[in-house]
């Protein structure tokens, strides 16, 4: 088989002292679309933080590969050139920048060289006519009074502007009515291809109606105790999150009694 | 009474040997004393009241102590014996950009006074050391009878006008530096607009310190008349100099019956210069005075425009940055007096300090007896960029009137991990995250500029913030 996009290698995470992460592993191929599944509180966003590169999740243990590169020891914004993207759970607002403004600067500092005007306002455009929403937002600050859906969409109309090579998508469908959910859906799929990764965090079933996973892990207490394929999902749906804890339970037990 | 001859001789054939070869006729020796002020008035000309106004503004320069607030310690560190109080340039005033001498162009070039900047300067007063050396008027504006001219020749060829209204909105006795800009200004700019009259395009002068330990006293007087509109742009930029230089300009403004005024400056002194400016506006029945006032540079910078809205209905805004970096303190604020019924201020102060450096926001609201139906808002964010810079805030009000809405509300806070985590994830290195983050925080100033003062700014921050990341 080819080369990874993305390996995760034993990773434990602590934030402020606290281990958060304690060995995670996942392998994602080119063409892939996982899903990561888990309850509040689980470590998925910590995962997709420190995957990313946010500067208070310290690693204690483990390796992540990205196209077999180190990428802990890459800044986020290396990172961010590397190919790899983070739509967030909770975007953040920039007051007094402008989407396009932001947008604008972001291509060039990733690509290195900068768009004309013209073909970034056409870019841009499109992008905002996919995702239903208005042009009027290239003028608006970024994520500044947005509601919780227009936050979401925004990060996939930056997610098609950027093209990257990985994206992970942090419970980009919480805070989406129906509509939105499809729509976004739709929209990963389309800038997603034969060469790209994608990482849906979620814990509702829904999302993945439209985005169809390849395989599905789940997250309990900072560790992926199950991957399966779709039907993990829908038997999640079914019977909730509480009779993985139990058997995860009873395999620590017998772990304890072997150790 | 003309001034000792012996004075009048000096540096005759002066030749500043620095920077441009200006030629000099005259240059005035160093430290503050009658015969100087005696001799500025002489050599420019002037009635016997200007005299005289200078000289009583001597003597309370001279009796008044120091302020006891702002950053005491720099202030103590000007001395006052070691300053010119006055240069004058060979060249004489140019009426058109042909006629402007080369040197002096070739220090616009330096400056960098961008192209689109330029075409401006057709309307535009340059300072150039102590004097206005060009000065032109649009055509335009002389068929609507506006007056626009450097402070000087408006005292020369306005006398009845300029002799009602000068220091009469700031008097000598207001402050130290007030009395000091009042016995030796020079140039600076006199602008009156006839009733009724909206000048469409904003008035604009460059002004910059060329000579070393020169100080600069502009003065400045704008004069509004009933139902008239007029918007001043005032920009600012300086070479650096080894020693320090002193900056204390007096700007007066009057909005009469429904006139609408709008002062705006940008200000990126050298970071030696002391700049210590007065700044007030006097507005009547229903006019509006708006200060946008941008400060970047200087060592020290006390600026406190303010509004006395003396008519009923009238309106004052202030709208403020500053930047301070090391060594640098920006000691900046508002004065919104509503003397009047149904007055409406409006006070919005943004700093950013970074390495060391400190901002502070001192302000005054002030509604007088009977002055009803009174609404203030003021807000004053500050962004620190580290640990080691400071930020303070001393509000003042004095409020003798119940029927008022006054609200005050401040803001400190520090460049957002979580913000610049955001932007680096989109591929912005740290140090031009936080440069956005920085352009965002002053938007609110910059979408009130001229798109290239905007500009300049951007640029003035962007140089700021080089290196100083990471
Ligand atoms: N920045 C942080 N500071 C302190 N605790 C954190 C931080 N981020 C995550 N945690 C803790 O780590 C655990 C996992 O959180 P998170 O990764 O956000 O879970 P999920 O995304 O699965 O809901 C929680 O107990 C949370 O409180
Ligand atoms: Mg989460």
């Amino acid at each position: 088989m080819s080369q990874p996009l993305l390996e995760i290698r034993d990773l434990h995470v602590a934030v402020d002292g606290k281990p958060i992460l304690k060995g995670v592993n996942l392998t994602i191929h080119r063409g892939e679309i996982h899903a990561l599944m888990g309850r509040n509180g689980s470590g998925k966003s910590t995962l997709a933080a420190t995957l990313m590169g946010h500067p208070r999740y310290e690693v204690t243990r483990g390796e992540v590969l990205f196209e077999g590169q180190n990428v802990l020891e890459m800044e986020v914004d290396e990172r961010a050139r590397a190919g790899i993207f983070l739509a967030f759970q909770y975007p953040v607002a920039i007051p007094g920048v402008s989407v396009a403004n932001f947008l604008r600067s972001a291509l060039k500092s990733l690509h290195g060289e900068e768009m004309s005007a013209r073909e970034f306002r056409n870019a841009l455009k499109a992008e905002f006519k996919a995702l239903h929403m208005p042009d009027g937002f290239a003028s608006r600050y970024v994520n500044e009074g947005f509601s919780g859906g227009e936050k979401k969409r925004l990060e996939i109309v930056q997610m098609g502007m950027i093209k990257p090579k990985l994206a992970i998508l942090d419970e980009t469908d919480s805070g989406l009515d129906i509509d939105g959910v499809r729509i976004v859906s739709e929209n990963v799929n389309r800038i997603a291809s034969e060469d790209t990764g994608v990482l849906v965090i979620t814990h509702y079933q829904r999302i993945l109606r439209y985005i169809r996973p390849h395989f599905v892990h789940v997250m309990v207490g900072g560790r992926v105790v199950r991957s399966g394929d779709e039907s993990l999902a829908h038997e999640l749906e079914q019977r909730g999150y509480d009779w993985i804890l139990q058997e995860v339970g009873a395999e620590e037990k017998t772990l304890q009694e072997v150790g | 009474m003309s001034a000792p001859q012996s004075l009048l001789d000096v540096g005759t054939e002066y030749q500043y040997g620095f920077r441009d070869e200006i030629e000099y006729v005259y240059k005035a020796e160093k430290g503050l004393t009658r015969r100087v002020v005696e001799m500025v008035s002489h050599f420019k000309n002037e009635p016997d009241w200007m005299r005289e106004f200078r000289l009583r503004a001597l003597e309370i320069f001279l009796s008044k102590p120091m302020p006891t607030w702002g950053n005491t310690q720099l202030l103590n560190e000007i001395n006052f014996d070691d300053i010119y109080y006055y240069i004058k340039p060979a060249e004489k005033q140019g009426r058109t950009w042909d006629e402007v001498p080369a040197q002096i162009k070739n220090t616009f070039e330096k400056l960098g006074i961008p192209e689109a900047e330029r075409k401006f300067l057709a309307g535009v007063s340059a300072q150039y050391e102590s004097e206005v050396v060009y000065h032109s008027i649009r055509e335009d504006l002389e068929r609507q009878g506006v007056i626009f001219m450097d402070m000087d020749s408006g005292l020369r060829e306005y006398p009845d006008i300029v002799r009602r209204w000068f220091g009469k909105v700031i008097p000598p006795a207001d402050n130290k530096f007030a009395a000091l800009n009042s016995a030796v200004w020079s140039g600076g700019s006199f602008i009156y607009v006839p009733p009724g009259v909206h000048v469409e395009i904003p008035l604009q002068a460059y002004f910059r310190i060329n000579a070393e330990n020169m100080g600069q006293f502009e003065r400045t007087l704008i004069i509004a008349d009933e139902g008239s509109r007029v918007h001043y742009i005032e920009g600012c930029t300086a070479p650096i100099y080894s020693t320090d230089s002193l900056h204390s300009a007096v700007v007066e403004l009057v909005a009469l019956k429904g006139a609408h005024i709008r002062y705006t400056t940008v200000q990126n002194w050298s970071k030696n210069v002391y700049n210590l400016v007065t700044k007030r506006g006097v507005a009547y029945e229903d006019a509006t005075i708006e200060w946008v006032d941008g400060n970047l540079g200087s060592k020290l910078t006390m600026k406190y425009p303010s509004v006395y809205m003396m008519g009923k209905g009238a309106r004052g805004d202030i709208l403020s940055i500053a930047f301070a970096g090391p060594g640098q303190h920006q000691d900046a604020g508002a004065k919104m007096v509503h003397a009047a019924p149904y007055t409406t201020s409006t006070v919005v102060s943004k700093s950013i300090s970074k390495g060391g450096g400190r901002t502070t926001y001192r302000g005054l609201v002030q509604v007088d007896e009977g002055a009803v139906g009174v609404k203030c808002n003021v807000r004053c964010d500050a962004l620190l960029l580290d640990d080691i810079s400071r930020s303070d805030t001393y509000p003042t009000m004095n409020v003798k009137e119940d029927d008022v809405r006054i609200e005050h509300e401040a803001t400190v806070s520090k460049v957002g991990e979580e913000q610049l985590f955001y932007l680096m994830s989109r591929g912005l290195s740290e140090q031009e995250a936080t440069t956005m983050i920085i352009n965002g925080f002053f938007e609110p100033f910059a979408k009130e500029l001229p798109l290239e003062y905007a500009v300049e700014l951007n640029r003035l921050i962007a140089l700021e913030m080089e290196g100083s990341v990471g």
